[in-house]
């Protein structure tokens, strides 16, 4: 627990929240506010774009012409990889840095300048996406370059986000000068840190890849496209890791608050985020495991993060977040069987089902496919196919934007100060979302695996003078099918969050005890609400403690090595010798 | 407590019994699919292609007409058909918004294909294989290839490349 050497809640800058317990610094609130909305008006615009573009892609409806579907697809990628998880991620940082340590924001004048900053750099990119000026993908590969303007929107955009991170390491530095922090911070705190840190390096990166992308778009420069790529991946790649720390950082901050769960081990747990700093600047080589230029060893070293430092991380959390779980549930006497403990679990409670959806999907698609991906050899049958699409809607969007949602139903009531709008809608939200994420992830693999590709208006390339007649197959139209299905379900669950969002921030029933999930919140300020005493994880037991996720975690690993297996056979299935 | 939480004071606790099997198991699973990509690359039969060079995308282009001209065999949808040189070498060339040529080969017998771009970034998808590679402007990627089955092999552009990319297709016949 964080010492309460800090002044006591005086005057208009304090307040104690009454529902968590913690002081508030009220100055931060707007902050965070400012940031989720920026992230949900991301959301919006960019769903909106995807329910078009998976709609041109199933020949059934065929939505788009060519060239609004490449200006959607360069806007719907720097509008929700970039916009809405970056916005997320800063009002998290925000709320990490403050009201999680009891700390008061140490200036809030400057944390204004690096929102507004940011604000100011996402309306200039996607306008000048939107108006078509950008139309060669947010990655803009040369000697494809973007209008100078999109650069230049991307850059501020950067610019900020840095500060933002910056400023978050600098409130933990001064809560622990301050004495408001005089013992280990907080495990979401520290996973926060980690994220923070790895969001500083990707984020020089960026400057160091989109900052000559902005001289060669003026002119200035020719840029080399092997070079290029090695720099863009740097940002790209690292990106993806900083939303890795910050969802797992969420996932650690969901089984709190749904189910008083206290960490397994903290030490392990921590461990965990060492080593995701550790694969910090690797990983990018995944996006070039097929590209003309790089060495056999630097592929591999890189693209296995070292020996897999990162993966392990994953591992290690994925044990310890189920058997936190499964230890606060036991405790409230779930305890026949190994699985009670989950098919019983408060799944009425959206926090709670955002989280398992997050954790299973996050584990069981998007790990293991990434994985694959990664794999020097199998990356020849995925690379630039649409199961690559699959794979990262399964890491950012059923994992990461989920957990996000999940957090949100949390923070943004609670630093509003108003109820949380449509409960009941709430409740279904995350199932909704995540069957239609699952079923368009499901129909992407599944064109990737026949052969489609990424980017590409008509996927059956059925106007090139030369035909491909295997892109067209009942198998394919299926996958189509329900790429476009799923893409509807899933626009539709994303629409209920932000409608539920809206609701709650503009509309919500104001109250000093704001009204949020069906549980109330379980963990505040004083630790787990005493509606059962959780034990301490007992590391000396002879018995297993959690039996349910030690089993789950091995059909987990059958699971990978069937996946990993299977994708060998194929390539060996190939026949043709390549060297 | 829970993570939301400060641990009340040390935090580095001994690691569980059923948590170091875990972690047993996790360690061996990382280092085999560390291990496994070396072994692949020395003994499968599926290799990535490493050996690249630099050139030229004017300096590629005259090679491949060269090569066009002189192996030169029929022509479909006005796309030149060739054959690999005596020993085994081939040009494959990327533009907007086409491969050139198409490449006849023959079954069992190895290619050494010299894959690059005239202008923009590409990619090669030969399909129904499925097998995929990044072409890029300014760099030669050496990629062997031995077909075991015959017929045709369409190929595709899987990397965006401007407002063409969804015609730019290409193809490669393999014959006994």
């Amino acid at each position: 627990m964080t010492t309460a050497t800090a002044p006591t809640p005086s005057g208009l800058l304090w307040r104690v929240c009454q529902v968590t317990g913690y002081r508030v610094y009220t100055p931060v609130q707007r902050l965070i506010l400012v940031n989720a909305v920026a992230a949900v008006v991301s959301l919006t615009l960019g769903g909106i774009l995807a329910l078009m573009m998976a709609l041109t892609r199933w020949e059934a409806v065929s939505l788009l012409p060519a060239e609004l579907y490449y200006r959607f697809t360069s806007a719907h990628g720097v509008l929700m990889l970039v916009f809405w998880i970056v916005f997320f991620e800063i009002a998290a940082l925000l709320f990490g840095g403050t009201i999680l340590i009891n700390h008061r924001l140490k200036g809030v004048r400057f944390a204004w300048i690096y929102s507004v900053l940011m604000v100011v750099g996402a309306i200039v990119t996607t306008a000048t996406t939107l108006s078509g000026h950008a139309n060669n993908m947010f990655t803009a590969y040369p000697p494809l370059v973007n209008h100078p303007m999109f650069y230049v929107g991307i850059l501020l955009f950067a610019v900020g986000a840095l500060l933002g991170a910056c400023h978050f390491v600098y409130q933990v530095w001064t809560a622990r000068r301050e004495g408001v922090v005089a013992g280990p911070l907080p495990l979401v705190v520290y996973a926060l840190l980690a994220a923070a840190i790895i969001a500083i390096w990707t984020l020089l990166h960026g400057a160091v890849a989109y900052v000559p992308a902005l001289l060669q778009s003026l002119g200035l420069i020719t840029l080399d496209a092997a070079v290029y790529r090695t720099l863009f991946w740097g940002f790209g790649h690292g990106a993806q890791q900083i939303n890795l720390a910050a969802m797992v950082a969420v996932w650690y901050a969901l089984a709190a608050i749904t189910t008083g769960a206290r960490p397994v081990n903290e030490g392990l747990s921590r461990f965990a985020f060492v080593l995701y700093l550790v694969g910090i600047n690797m990983g990018s080589m995944h996006h070039l495991l097929v590209d003309p230029g790089i060495g056999m060893h630097a592929r591999i070293i890189n693209t296995s993060y070292f020996m897999y430092a990162a993966l392990l991380g994953s591992l290690i959390h994925a044990f310890s977040i189920p058997a936190a779980l499964e230890t606060a549930q036991r405790a409230r006497g779930y305890t026949n069987g190994l699985f009670e403990w989950f098919l019983r679990g408060p799944w009425r409670e959206p926090g709670y089902s955002a989280l398992m959806i997050s954790v299973i999907g996050f584990g069981f698609i998007a790990g293991v496919s990434g994985v694959l991906m990664g794999t020097m050899q199998l990356n020849m049958l995925i690379h630039n196919t649409l199961f690559v699409v699959g794979h990262f809607h399964a890491t950012v969007v059923l994992g990461t934007t989920v957990a996000f949602m999940g957090l949100a139903y949390y923070v943004v009531p609670l630093v509003a100060k108003r109820d949380l709008a449509f409960l009941g809608l709430a409740r279904w939200q995350p199932a909704l979302y995540g069957t239609g994420l699952l079923t368009m992830i499901g129909g992407m693999m599944l064109a990737g695996k026949l052969g489609a590709s990424r980017r590409v208006w008509d996927p059956s390339f059925s106007g090139a003078p030369l035909q491909v007649e295997s892109l067209t197959s009942p198998l394919m139209t299926f996958a189509n099918t329900l790429i476009g299905l799923g893409a509807i379900v899933a626009v539709a669950g994303g629409a209920a969050f932000v409608l539920i969002m809206v609701a709650t921030v503009f509309f919500g029933r104001r109250s000093d005890k704001p009204a949020v999930g069906t549980l109330g919140i379980i963990a505040g300020d004083q630790g787990p609400r005493s509606d059962v005493e959780i034990p301490e994880y007992d590391h000396h037991a002879k018995r297993f403690q959690a039996p349910g996720t030690t089993t789950l975690v091995f059909i987990f690993l059958v699971w990978f090595v069937a996946m990993f297996a299977w994708a060998a056979f194929n390539l060996g299935n190939v026949g043709w010798g390549v060297s | 407590m829970s993570a939301l939480n400060a641990p009340s004071t040390r935090y580095v606790a001994p690691v569980g019994r059923d948590e170091r099997i875990w972690l047993a198991f996790a360690v061996v699973w990382c280092l085999f699919l560390f291990v496994i990509m070396y072994v692949w690359q020395f003994f499968g039969e599926q290799r990535t292609p490493i050996e690249s060079y630099r050139i030229e995308p004017s300096e590629f282009r005259a090679l491949t007409q060269d090569y066009i001209a002189s192996h030169r065999i029929g022509e479909v949808e006005g796309v030149p058909i060739v054959v690999p040189t005596d020993g085994g070498e081939a040009f494959l060339a990327a533009r907007a918004f086409q491969f050139e040529p198409v490449l006849q080969l023959k079954v069992g017998e190895s290619v050494r294909i010299y894959l690059s771009s005239y202008d923009f970034q590409h990619g090669l998808s030969i399909q129904p294989l499925n097998l995929n590679f990044q072409v890029l402007p300014g760099y030669v990627y050496v990629v062997n290839l031995t077909p075991t089955t015959t017929g045709e092999f369409g190929i595709i552009c899987n990397e965006f490349c401007g407002l063409g990319h969804h015609v730019m297709s290409g193809r490669i016949i393999v014959t006994e």
